[in-house]
């Protein structure tokens, strides 16, 4: 089976990608399976400098899931690109740098800087993140502001594809989604972690230190299949589906109703082999339900 | 690359850890290896039966107690939905397991090596006691609540000199770190090694300072993957950067770690 997918100019051998924040910067799991397996590796958030993230708590668990309250604590750009990337196999394995800033200038410049290594083959732009105080989600809740922080990356990524990361804490999806591809994004990926929270009544205490965090785990995956289902048909750039994925057969759920390919978040975190086991299953889990050609399958919902 | 593995293996034996293990929820768990070497006392694994489905969603990160060629060992504290699990496994029932994982305590030969162990904190001086090369250094004080029968401190005073002290009420406490703080100033020149609850941590780290004795810190902390990727376990170090505990611990110098 031809397995190859086209996410709007970045080319994976798989369609399974891992999704940024569970997948550290790719080296931590290199011991538990070959990263060229990968259709592509999604590193941790990066900002222009270091963050230290939030306090601790920063993590919950919950019933099907968990929540973060992470802060997006990273390394800073520079030091990605000087310490890690290169003991990534990008020449085999396309690495998407994942970028956050807190205003559009410094989302431009952060762009310019990931965009001019050669290791880095496209450019994912969180404005979801519900756990940052400046900037995170609230770029992501505006159509507007959407667009123009799409614009700023897009203008400063040269040829590497942009692909923007949209939040499924709003109220129409599908108004940012098409903002976002007016304003010139490669691709679509969807979704970041829903906002939630957990209490502990003994306490009387939140379980995180930052009281609200994003939700993530299979407990989303209904809402996930419903966003990228409606951007998908919204929009014509390619989607790329996320949010609770723990089996090929989730997997094909995603690209059932639209996603060209999928990233795999906190199931990385059920066992550090999931990514590499999930690559080898899907074409033998698509097989076996008599798929003969991911491309005629994707988006083949039968509705009504 | 750290030789690593990820693999599903039989639950070869769980048991309340002595007769009065139960009562308290200290246990014993025996899997099969699944291909751990060079396993460095202080480092620990993580544990998720396949069977828990989604509920409990992470896996646990237990301290490795014992590395044996055909078993792994590990001695748990019932302390929440997911060790209580744990106790429900039912010999050759599977169980996903990573590691060995983070960074183990320090070995000096030539040291005179104080081990401090609070309650199940205990647990991987079994280890390192049996594979250090001069046992003959190494002495363990240890703070418990309930019976020692539930530790495997009888195990560990077969292989060192061995001592212990039963808190009953929270008054016995000042009078366990006053032994602690004469054992310490013993220890000047040699090392302190120190697993269990937060409060132990931080008095053996104020003690060794005090003494001038180095000291290592085994931090327990919540975890979702254990391999430095979710930044989850963050501790904090002096200079205020977030450290993994996952991969920069569970093992810090004192004086790396802020309490």
């Amino acid at each position: 089976m031809d397995l190859r997918v086209d996410l709007g100019g970045l080319t994976l051998k798989n369609p399974v990608m891992t999704a940024s924040g569970t997948f550290g910067y790719g080296l931590e799991f290199a011991p538990y399976g070959d990263l060229r397996s990968l259709g592509g590796i999604v590193v941790k958030g990066l900002s222009l400098k270091p963050r230290e993230g939030n306090p601790v708590p920063r993590l919950a668990e919950t019933p099907s899931g968990m929540l973060n309250a992470i802060g997006l604590q990273n390394c800073g750009a520079e030091r990605f690109l000087k310490s890690m990337l290169p003991g990534l196999p990008w020449r085999e394995t396309p690495v998407v740098a994942n970028l956050y800033a807190c205003d559009t200038l410094e989302f431009a410049e952060l762009a310019g800087l990931l965009a001019s290594a050669e290791g880095v083959a496209a450019l994912e732009v969180n404005i979801s993140c519900p756990n940052v105080q400046a900037g995170g989600v609230l770029f992501g809740q505006d159509p507007a502001l959407a667009a123009r922080v799409t614009e700023a990356v897009k203008a400063r990524a040269g040829s590497k594809p942009v692909m923007v990361k949209l939040s499924p804490n709003v109220t129409d999806i599908v108004a940012v989604a098409k903002a976002v591809e007016g304003a010139g994004a490669d691709a679509i990926s969807l979704i970041n972690t829903l906002t939630g929270m957990a209490v502990d009544v003994r306490t009387r205490k939140p379980r995180l230190a930052n009281v609200v965090g994003g939700l993530s785990g299979p407990a989303i995956k209904p809402v996930a299949l419903r966003c990228v289902w409606q951007v998908s048909r919204a929009v014509s750039i390619p989607v790329v589906g996320m949010g609770g994925i723990s089996s090929a057969t989730d997997a094909l759920e995603f690209i059932l109703v639209g996603a060209g390919a999928v990233q795999v978040g906190t199931a990385n975190f059920l066992r550090p082999d999931f990514s590499f086991r999930l690559a080898e299953e899907l074409p033998l889990a698509a097989q076996a339900l008599g798929i003969t050609d991911l491309s005629t399958f994707r988006g083949s919902l039968a509705v009504g | 690359m750290p030789h690593r593995h990820c693999r599903d293996v039989p639950v070869l034996a769980v048991a309340p850890a002595g007769p009065e293990g139960l009562a308290n929820g200290l246990w014993r768990l025996e899997l099969e290896n699944p291909g751990f070497t060079g396993v460095k006392p202080g480092q620990f694994a993580m544990l998720r039966p396949p069977a828990w489905g989604f509920d409990p969603l992470w896996a646990r990160p237990l301290s490795i107690s014992r590395a044996l060629d055909d078993r792994i060992v590990f001695h748990f504290l019932v302390a929440g939905r997911g060790t209580a699990a744990f106790t429900r496994l039912a010999p050759g029932e599977p169980v996903t397991v990573w590691g060995p994982l983070g960074q183990g305590f320090a070995v000096e030969p030539g040291a005179p090596t104080l081990l401090v162990g609070g309650g199940i904190g205990i647990a991987p001086f079994v280890e390192y006691a049996a594979t250090h090369p001069t046992p003959g250094k190494l002495a363990l004080l240890f703070g418990h609540r309930p019976p020692r029968s539930c530790y495997p401190y009888d195990e560990l005073g077969a292989m060192i000199a061995v001592e212990s002290f039963q808190d009953k009420t929270p008054e016995d406490i000042p009078r366990f770190v006053e032994l602690l703080e004469k054992r310490i100033a013993e220890h000047a020149g040699g090392l302190v090694l120190a697993c269990g609850p937060t409060p132990l941590l931080r008095s053996v780290k104020n003690l060794a300072d005090k003494h001038g004795v180095r000291a290592q810190v085994s931090l327990e902390n919540r975890m979702a993957c254990g391999v430095g990727a979710c930044l989850g376990c963050v501790a904090e170090n002096p200079e205020g950067h977030r450290v993994q505990t996952c991969v920069k611990g569970p093992v810090f110098w004192a004086d790396k770690v802020t309490l």
